[in-house]
């Protein structure tokens, strides 16, 4: 089974074979180290771009201005902050011509704690990016996910913030990418590069095929009736996880994996908050003013009459960075035992 | 060479199709139009008048955008008086039209001398000043000035300054790929040069072998605001620093429209030729200060590059005082009857704060999710 790296690359290469994505590129994303994750390694359009954010999404503009596709990364999201204006220009540009400019680019950036990164590669931007009107942004949980959700990207007519959880990257899904090779030495040996000389090295792509996820379409991944919980990207993981704990229980724990933060699924969230009457939102993003209180709000809105308990948010501490140690870490960010003790109390809540 | 007087274009609104290639060496002069190729080194007449002819309409359109600010019709001016003596030569220059093979034009906010002599009706810099939903640049939405003509080429004007300069890299990227692409033309203040985006613009155009076609340009008029240019600058001139990138770069007299259309034309066929960037600083005047913001009110003792050249004109019998006083006056009742038929448009509803934020107008509104 390829890994979400893997998955991205064949994406990426799927686009630029088959979908005219004519640039992509960010600092070392090009040869020979094919980006720090690996994430764009053996393709032929990737390149190197100066050490420079503003200039990155400024010429991906320019790019996509011009009519043509391209995929730009920003290495990490705690380096996109000075390339926030220009990334609202990007949003505006379409409304701002009153529909006659589009930019048709998707910019890729990994996001997230869950390394030991420290202050400086452990942000998050999905909150951030959720206040970028005109852009849609996505968020992928497993590799065929990252696959789907990037044809999307690279196909959608407007601005796409693809958001890669980093700590995500070497984890293998359960699904096979369609063409992809059923072993995964097979798919290593062609499309990872070696370590040492890659001068010479090229990658030999698997007969890939198009399948997409479709933007602002979430996904079950555990069916319950007794609450439901709603996360994306590494945390939609440990959710599955409490959920899968408690079933042991005989607690059925309803998750939703959200996959796209703007346009956000609301049909599939308010459809299970009918049925449990209890949510819970999970992502890692700083609490005040956070992603998930939009939603929390917008549940106590629409949903209030169907409530049992009050809707609640779990998300990293209001804090100005990640600290390296892991008890730092781990007391910033939303932790498995604190999604399954959010779950029991809330649970717990009688109307 | 054209040494008869045709004054055609001054009866002519519409910028050229083509630019007049100026002829390497000024050809033997007949006896007649000897003024005017001696001083206007060798550009023949027919394209001096036409020049003349835009800066008018430029200026002239200008001063009615004020005008209109000031009956309380439109909330807000800024534009580029002052600037058309280097604004109609480079607009005049280009490679007009859309897609990859037409040159890309990323401007700020001072360039409706540029936008004329691509051959933008006042009407439409009207309609964008009074914000009227016919606005072809953003259909009511945004500042005067804030142009945008896809037709062209023209990318969108934005307010924050310097984000043009990046974005003209990537177009730039775009058309260098294309056998006989254009080039990528971008302009801006020279106040706004501090910001990080101009040494963007610097680095990625001028990388070794691979060089960006973008025409890098300043308009100097020695202030952002109130900043003057050595509150700010410890450089003595802006184009010195594109030589620290090994880019070709010059300074020009912005206020004389013949120089300007010289100078560019030498650095744009550099570009078309080489593939490489150039850059263009150009001294400039801001005739009614920065915007309505501070009055708008005409400044004393700045250049006023037209009325020069109008003068030379004159002098030199290139232009008659008949058919100079007949042009503004065509002008002048033209934006009289663009404002009048401008101010009868629709505006925008309010229900279409939502289109066009996504591509189709597909739902950009959460509560309809
Ligand atoms: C990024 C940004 N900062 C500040 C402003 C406010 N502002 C508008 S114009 C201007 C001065 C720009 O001066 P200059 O670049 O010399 O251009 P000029 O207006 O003189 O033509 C400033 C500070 C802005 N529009 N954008
Ligand atoms: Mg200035």
């Amino acid at each position: 089974m390829a890994n979400m790296a893997q998955a991205i690359r064949m994406a990426l290469h799927y686009g630029e074979s088959e979908m005219g994505v004519k640039d992509i590129f960010g600092q070392d994303v090009g040869a020979p180290l094919g980006g720090v994750f690996t994430a764009t390694q053996g393709l032929k359009n990737a390149w190197n771009t100066p050490l420079d954010e503003r200039g990155i999404i400024g010429v991906a503009m320019g790019i996509a201005m011009a009519g043509d596709r391209c995929v730009a990364e920003i290495q990490f999201c705690d380096y996109i902050f000075n390339t926030i204006d220009l990334l609202k220009i990007a949003g505006n540009t379409l409304w701002c011509t009153n529909g006659q400019i589009q930019l048709p680019m998707v910019v890729m950036t990994p996001v997230g704690a869950g390394i030991r990164g420290s202050v400086y590669h452990s942000h998050s931007v999905d909150s951030w990016a959720s206040r970028l009107a005109g852009w849609k942004v996505v968020m992928p949980s497993n590799p065929l996910d990252a696959y789907g959700l990037l044809l999307s990207a690279i196909e959608d007519p407007n601005p796409v913030l693809y958001l890669k959880p980093k700590a995500l990257m070497r984890v293998r899904g359960e699904d096979l990418i369609p063409g992809e090779p059923e072993s995964e030495k097979d798919l290593k040996a062609m499309i990872d590069a070696p370590i040492g000389d890659r001068s010479k090295w090229k990658a030999r792509w698997p007969e890939l095929s198009k399948y997409q996820v479709p933007i602002g379409q979430g996904k079950i991944t555990r069916e319950g009736d007794r609450m439901t919980v709603v996360s994306y990207g590494r945390h939609l993981l440990l959710c599955n996880e409490v959920a899968d704990k408690l079933r042991e229980e005989g607690i059925a724990v309803e998750v939703i994996d959200l996959r796209s933060i703007y346009p956000y699924d609301w049909q599939m969230i308010s459809a299970s908050v009918r049925k449990t009457g209890r949510v819970l939102f999970v992502n890692e993003d700083t609490e005040v003013t956070n992603f998930a209180e939009h939603l929390a709000y917008r549940t106590t809105q629409e949903l209030f009459y169907e409530l049992m308990a009050k809707p609640r948010v779990l998300a990293g501490k209001h804090l100005p960075g990640i600290g390296l140690h892991a008890s730092l870490e781990d007391a910033s960010v939303p932790q498995k035992h604190e999604i399954e003790q959010q779950i029991r109390e809330c649970l717990a809540e009688v109307p | 060479m054209a040494t008869k007087s045709t004054a055609t274009s001054a009866g002519s609104s519409r910028g050229s199709k083509r630019p007049l290639k100026a002829p390497a060496k000024a050809a033997a002069p007949s006896k007649k139009a000897a003024p005017s190729t001696k001083i206007f080194s060798g550009l023949p007449k027919e394209l001096l008048l036409q020049m003349h002819d835009l800066m008018v309409k430029s200026r002239v359109l200008e001063e009615r955008l004020i005008k209109i600010y000031r009956a309380g019709e439109s909330y807000f001016w800024i534009g580029g008086p002052g600037e058309e003596a280097w604004g109609v030569p480079l607009g005049l220059l280009g490679k007009k039209g859309q897609g990859l093979q037409h040159d890309w034009w990323h401007l700020h906010y001072r360039c409706t001398p540029t936008l004329i002599a691509l051959g933008m009706e006042m009407i439409d810099s009207i309609r964008l000043m009074m914000n009227k939903v016919t606005d072809p640049s953003t259909g009511g939405r945004n500042f005067s000035n804030h142009y945008c003509f896809p037709q062209w080429n023209v990318a969108p004007v934005t307010s924050p300054i310097e984000v043009q300069y990046p974005i003209a890299c990537g177009t730039a990227h775009a058309q260098k790929r294309v056998k006989g692409g254009g080039i990528s033309i971008v302009s801006g203040g020279d106040a706004g040069t501090a910001e990080g985006d101009f040494a963007s613009c610097l680095i990625w155009s001028s990388r070794q072998g691979q060089e960006l076609p973008v025409l890098i340009t300043v308009q100097n008029n020695r202030w952002g605001i109130s900043t003057s240019y050595h509150g700010q600058h410890g450089e003595s001139q802006i184009a010195d620093r594109a030589k620290a990138f090994g880019i070709r770069s010059i300074v020009v007299n912005g206020n004389d429209p013949v120089e300007s259309y010289l100078k560019i034309q030498e650095q744009m066929d550099y570009i078309r030729k080489t593939g490489k960037p150039a850059f263009i600083e150009s001294m400039v005047s801001r005739l009614y200060g920065h915007s309505s913001a501070s009055g708008a009110n005409r400044v004393e003792g700045e250049v006023d590059a037209l009325m020069d050249f109008e003068k030379k004109l004159l002098k030199s019998g290139v232009l008659k005082e008949a058919a100079a006083k007949e042009i503004w006056a065509k002008y002048e009742a033209e934006g009289i009857a663009a404002a009048e038929q401008a101010r009868g448009e629709g505006v925008p509803t309010a229900e279409s704060v939502w289109d066009n934020v996504y591509v189709g107008s597909e739902n950009a509104d959460w509560r309809k999710f």
